[in-house]
């Protein structure tokens, strides 16, 4: 219990030990710490950016899906509407060709009846006037009424 | 080692006290050896031989025993700080540099706490103080005879193992931290100090005795409480274990039921063939089973009524004892190496404040 040399070899000793430590220890384990904590921050704020931008990146795609969406209804819709003029059109077309067909099928008839006509209208007055003759037996004129029977004839 | 006898339990405790001192001894001293008693020419600096010659030297003696332990656990934590400030990284950490971080934050939070000036070396003060007032506390938990029964072997007559059982470790630790609030107070406040030292807390002219002498005094207990306080603790904590020692001691020499009857029947040198025996009738009992002549269950119950009345129960209680009380202790050392960081961080802290 005797106070001696030793309290001032304690201090001596006490002053180096905290000497040492505040040289060699404590900064270099605290900076390193300290260091760590604001690479931990920083890892978590990146975290946080990351998940923001994933957000917008996704409200982003859904925005461009819709958009796709519609071009793609508004693609479709211009397409039946082409289609259903393509078709119109062949109708059109097709009744129009079938109109021209028809005239000219009409026309054709129309010449075939006129030239049948006119075959028919050569040919009548001479079977006419052969009936006649038949008939009368040569007592006719062949002359006069021949442009009585041609008279005849055109009136056909 | 220290047996019933009421003298040899004091010689024991007496011993376990006794610091291994080197030291001055003054010219003219009569001193008693073996050989009898030689009477110094000079001043003489040798060990002492003996609690009397260390009061003797007064103050020109040194304890080595604490010094030596002192300055051991001190540069282990050096040492062990060095190696993790060496691979100190700011990666994932492992292990020791792991543990080493979580004292550091633990200090860096405290002190924080507590200290609000700015000052670089509060922190590191912090951790030298706990860390190495903890180091020297644990060797507290120790087996008492241990290291000094391994260290009379080899000739050396007295040791402490336990450096903050000596006052004047606490006590120049305390003082350190004294110098440094002396340093500071005068730094931050220069005249401010010298003001508040006679101007508080009678803010009057004529009070300035009065205020002196209160503030001196304040000033003056806090590094005393500090080291004092450790002191004790460690001192009181201490000394159960080397009661509780004696008590085992005791119990392993004789036995409850046979110590006072050996005692009383043949002296204090029958306990070895006591013990002989005990010995022999377990072991015969034991051999009787392996023969299959007794059932193990028996065996059990015969070994142990033979060792209860050997002292074993009696020794298991005493290291039981033992025991209990470091793992209170652990509580104890724990609490007073931070409770000696704290209020050095307090009145470092108090030691900045500008009023």
């Amino acid at each position: 219990m005797n106070i001696n040399l030793t309290l001032f070899g304690q201090m001596v000793t006490f002053a180096f030990f905290v000497w040492f430590c505040m040289k060699f220890v404590w900064p270099v384990i605290i900076d390193s710490m300290e260091e760590r904590q604001k690479k931990i921050a920083d890892g978590l704020d990146a975290a946080d950016r990351a998940l923001r931008d994933l957000e917008l990146a996704q409200s982003k795609a859904t925005d461009q899906m819709k958009d796709a969406k519609q071009e793609a209804a508004g693609i479709i819709d211009q397409a039946n509407k082409r289609a259903g003029q393509i078709v119109d059109e062949a109708k059109n077309q097709a009744r129009t060709e079938g109109d021209r067909i028809k005239v000219a099928a009409e026309a054709e008839i129309e010449q075939e009846m006129n030239r049948a006509k006119e075959e028919l209208r050569a040919s009548v007055a001479g079977l006419a006037l052969a009936g006649a003759e038949k008939v009368l037996e040569a007592s006719i004129d062949e002359k006069a009424n021949r442009t009585l029977v041609d008279k005849l004839a055109a009136q056909l | 080692m220290a047996g019933g006898n009421p003298a040899s339990t004091t010689e024991y405790i007496q011993h376990h006290l006794t610091n291994l001192v080197y030291g001055k001894l003054p010219a003219g001293y009569e001193r008693t050896t073996e050989q009898g008693v030689e009477v110094l020419q000079a001043d003489t600096w040798t060990m002492a031989h003996g609690g009397q010659e260390a009061t003797d030297m007064g103050f020109w003696a040194i304890h080595v025993d604490s010094m030596i332990w002192s300055i051991g656990l001190g540069s282990l934590f050096c040492w062990m700080f060095l190696r993790a400030a060496k691979k100190a990284h700011t990666g994932v950490p492992a292990g020791w540099l792991n543990f080493v971080e979580m004292i550091v934050e633990f200090i860096d939070g405290a002190v924080k706490d507590s200290f609000h000036g700015r000052n670089k070396m509060v922190a590191p003060l912090a951790l030298t103080i706990f860390v190495w007032v903890f180091l020297m506390n644990l060797m507290d938990l120790l087996p008492v005879d241990l290291i000094p029964t391994l260290l009379m072997m080899a000739g050396v007559e007295y040791q402490k193992i336990v450096p903050s059982t000596d006052p004047n470790i606490t006590l120049g630790m305390a003082l350190g931290v004294f110098v440094l609030m002396l340093y500071y107070s005068f730094k931050i406040k220069g005249t401010g100090f010298i003001k508040e030292l006679t101007m508080h807390p009678f803010n009057h002219w004529g009070f300035i005795p009065v205020n002196l002498f209160m503030e001196t005094v304040g000033l003056l207990a806090k590094p005393f409480s500090l080291g004092l306080r450790l002191f004790g603790n460690m001192y009181a904590g201490e000394m159960i274990f080397i009661l509780i020692a004696t008590m085992f001691a005791a119990g392993a020499g004789a036995g409850f039921v046979s110590g006072g009857l050996h005692a009383e029947l043949f002296g204090e040198q029958t306990s070895g063939y006591f013990w002989l025996v005990i010995f022999l009738l377990v072991t015969g009992v034991c051999w009787l089973n392996l023969k299959g002549k007794v059932s193990t269950g028996k065996t059990v119950l015969l070994c142990m009524a033979f060792m209860a009345i050997g002292g074993g129960l009696f020794a298991l209680g005493g290291g039981l004892m033992q025991w209990g009380w470091a793992v209170f202790h652990i509580l104890v050392i724990t609490l007073q190496a931070f409770i000696f960081m704290v209020l050095t961080v307090v009145y470092l802290s108090m030691a900045h404040e500008d009023h």
